[in-house]
């Protein structure tokens, strides 16, 4: 996806040698969608699912309703030809009201290029699955699941895939701590009372229940 | 005895299940189907790292493959956003082991896309020869340990002599062999030691020849054949379904390469072949990856005629703050779509980094190319994914 920019022109004030450094290229910018074609050809046939659209380095993301993901998911691939599936992510932006953000990524063969989708989705919220839709989906919503926390109702086997069965808490949510909690993995508890996670006498230890 | 024909219905109502006649308190005879669950387990040879797969078999035939995942999940992503962004480059080493250059590659083209970076020419070149060197490697290390799997045992040592060899040039160049760290956020750490480039050239023009010798013990062979033609064939359509890329797409006959789809550096002035094969079983993709082998070396001395003098980094900040927007940018890593999506928040540490791995996506089609196939043919299945556990599990 190679940028074409024209650098700025250099100031006329530079008296710099012949071989000065060449300007930078100049940084990409976001500009409002709303009137992409593709994002015309969602709201023609879901009026009220598109909250926003927005495009940065010649990327397009549209944001849309949480109910309405797994229709324009499929309106997406049956008739905008967006037919693989690349990835489902989240995204926590923890003080901000919805507090994920689910994030998917289509790609389009004939088109040779992307478009992301993002639905926002509070906390305790069910996003509608399209793993039924995009079977590519399947182990990435179930990876957002055990990441988040975040629920997709009508996933077919929606349980953690990279933690254990058992596991407390949902990792890359912001209140979870990078040293880790006390899993409850403890094997020889008279012997070594830590357990899983941080030392007891670490300053770090912190425990999420 | 009845001396009469059985008729069909008969024989389908005779074969039942070994649970049913134990039930109705006979023995099982021979034909009844004996579930059994097997754990093929993730300390084992063949599953190439930690892979759990939880296994309902029949005798020999598999019924269910389950995997289970999650055993070298180490919180990459968390550590992302807990670090810098160029202190997040030694961390995708550690993903795809095996090709490591790639995922530096792919990590620091997306920062890069956020910010607007230009990579000098030279700096592009010679990131195309890492790269292509890694996919190399990997293929090698694929060819090797899958031939191994299936009882091939010779060309394990000879792609492992090739592998040393290009494991050296790297040791030369950036002083490690497996977890490089040798690409920056718009261009690489240093420049080539005066000789390398005359070294890799020998090696390149001998590598060729290295392939026929695999190709003449593999390709035309009849237990490799009778091993892997036929097995966990997967249509194109069922390929674009399961999200799998790389060379499980070629195998199928999709002729998509994101080095000549969507191309990044300077792939677009290179002359390569995209091999493609059209029935989609294991043998297709062993000959679409020797082939990318081949085509890996042209690649390899296109660029080395094209190097010339010049700068190695482009024009970049001494702290990387990117604006506070979102990209997503990918690359054709060995084993199929490597992709990064940063979010970032206009500080000096990436809000969200997650990588799209292709292992990860491919294994998911484990369980459809497994079912019908024997316990046997499993192993054939997990060589050809191509998967490394640590892109898998991150």
């Amino acid at each position: 996806m190679a940028e074409e920019q024209t650098p700025p022109p250099p100031p006329a004030a530079s008296a710099g040698p012949a071989a000065a450094k060449p300007a930078a290229p100049a940084k990409p910018e976001a500009a409002d969608a709303s009137s992409h074609p593709w994002v015309e050809s969602i709201r023609a046939v879901f009026p009220d699912a598109v909250l926003s659209a927005k495009e940065f380095a010649r990327q397009v993301t549209v944001v849309v309703a949480r109910e309405r993901i797994a229709d324009v998911a499929r309106h997406l691939k049956h008739a905008e030809d967006f037919r693989y599936c690349v990835d489902v992510t989240a995204v926590d932006w923890r003080e901000r009201q919805p507090r994920f953000d689910v994030v998917y990524h289509f790609y389009s063969f004939s088109k040779n290029d992307r478009i992301r989708v993002k639905c926002p989705v509070a906390d305790g919220e069910e996003v509608p699955s399209i793993a039924t839709v995009f079977l590519a989906a399947n182990w990435s919503e179930r990876e957002t699941w055990d990441m988040f926390g975040i629920r997709f109702a009508g996933h077919p086997d929606l349980r953690r895939i990279l933690t254990w069965e058992g596991f407390h808490g949902h990792p890359l949510r912001k209140d979870f701590p990078v040293e880790g909690i006390d899993t409850g993995a403890a094997i020889y508890p008279e012997e070594w009372p830590e357990g899983g996670g941080p030392a007891q006498d670490d300053p770090n230890r912190k425990v999420v229940s | 005895m009845n001396d009469e024909p059985i008729s069909q219905a008969e024989k389908a109502a005779a074969i039942g299940t070994a649970e049913r006649a134990r039930s109705a308190g006979e023995a099982p005879t021979l034909f009844d189907v004996q579930e059994m669950e097997l754990n093929f387990g993730p300390q084992h040879p063949s599953t190439h790292g930690v892979l759990r797969l939880v296994l309902k078999v029949d005798g020999e035939k598999i019924l269910e493959a389950k995997p289970d995942i999650g055993y070298l999940h180490r919180g990459t992503e968390k550590l992302f956003e807990t670090e810098t962004y160029p202190m997040g480059i030694p961390h995708t080493d550690r993903m795809d082991y095996v090709a490591a250059a790639t995922n530096n590659h792919a990590f620091c083209l997306t920062i890069e896309k956020l910010l607007g970076v230009e990579v000098p020419r030279r700096a592009q070149l010679i990131r195309v020869i890492l790269d292509e060197l890694q996919r190399l490697s990997s293929h090698l290390v694929w060819l090797g340990t899958s031939g191994l799997d299936l009882g091939a045992v010779t060309p394990f040592w000879y792609a492992f002599r090739e592998r040393e060899q290009i494991l050296d040039f790297f040791e030369e160049y950036c002083g490690a062999r497996l977890t490089l760290n040798c690409m920056r956020i718009g261009g690489l750490p240093f420049d080539l030691t005066p000789g390398w480039i005359e070294r890799l050239l020998e090696f390149v023009d001998d590598v060729p020849a290295r392939i026929d010798d695999y190709e003449q013990l593999l390709t035309d062979n009849r237990i490799w054949k009778n091993r892997t033609v036929g097995i966990g064939v997967i249509s194109a359509e069922e390929c674009v379904e399961y999200g799998l890329t790389g060379p499980i797409l070629r195998g199928s006959g999709v002729e998509w390469d994101l080095r000549r789809a969507q191309p990044y550096e300077c792939y677009e002035e290179l002359d390569f072949a995209i091999p493609t094969r059209v029935n989609g079983d294991t043998y297709d993709r062993y000959i679409v990856r020797v082939q990318e082998m081949r085509q890996t070396v042209r690649i390899i001395r296109q660029c080395l005629d094209r190097l010339e003098e010049g700068e190695i980094r482009g024009k970049v900040a001494r702290v990387i703050k990117p604006p506070a927007q979102e990209v997503y940018a990918s690359i054709e890593s060995p084993k199929g779509e490597l992709g990064f999506y940063c979010v970032s928040n206009g500080t000096n540490r990436p809000y969200r980094m997650h990588c799209r791995p292709p292992s990860f996506i491919n294994l998911q089609a484990l369980p459809r190319l497994a079912k019908g196939h024997l316990v046997s043919d499993l192993v054939a299945l997990i060589g050809t994914i191509d998967i490394v556990l640590g892109e898998v599990d991150r």
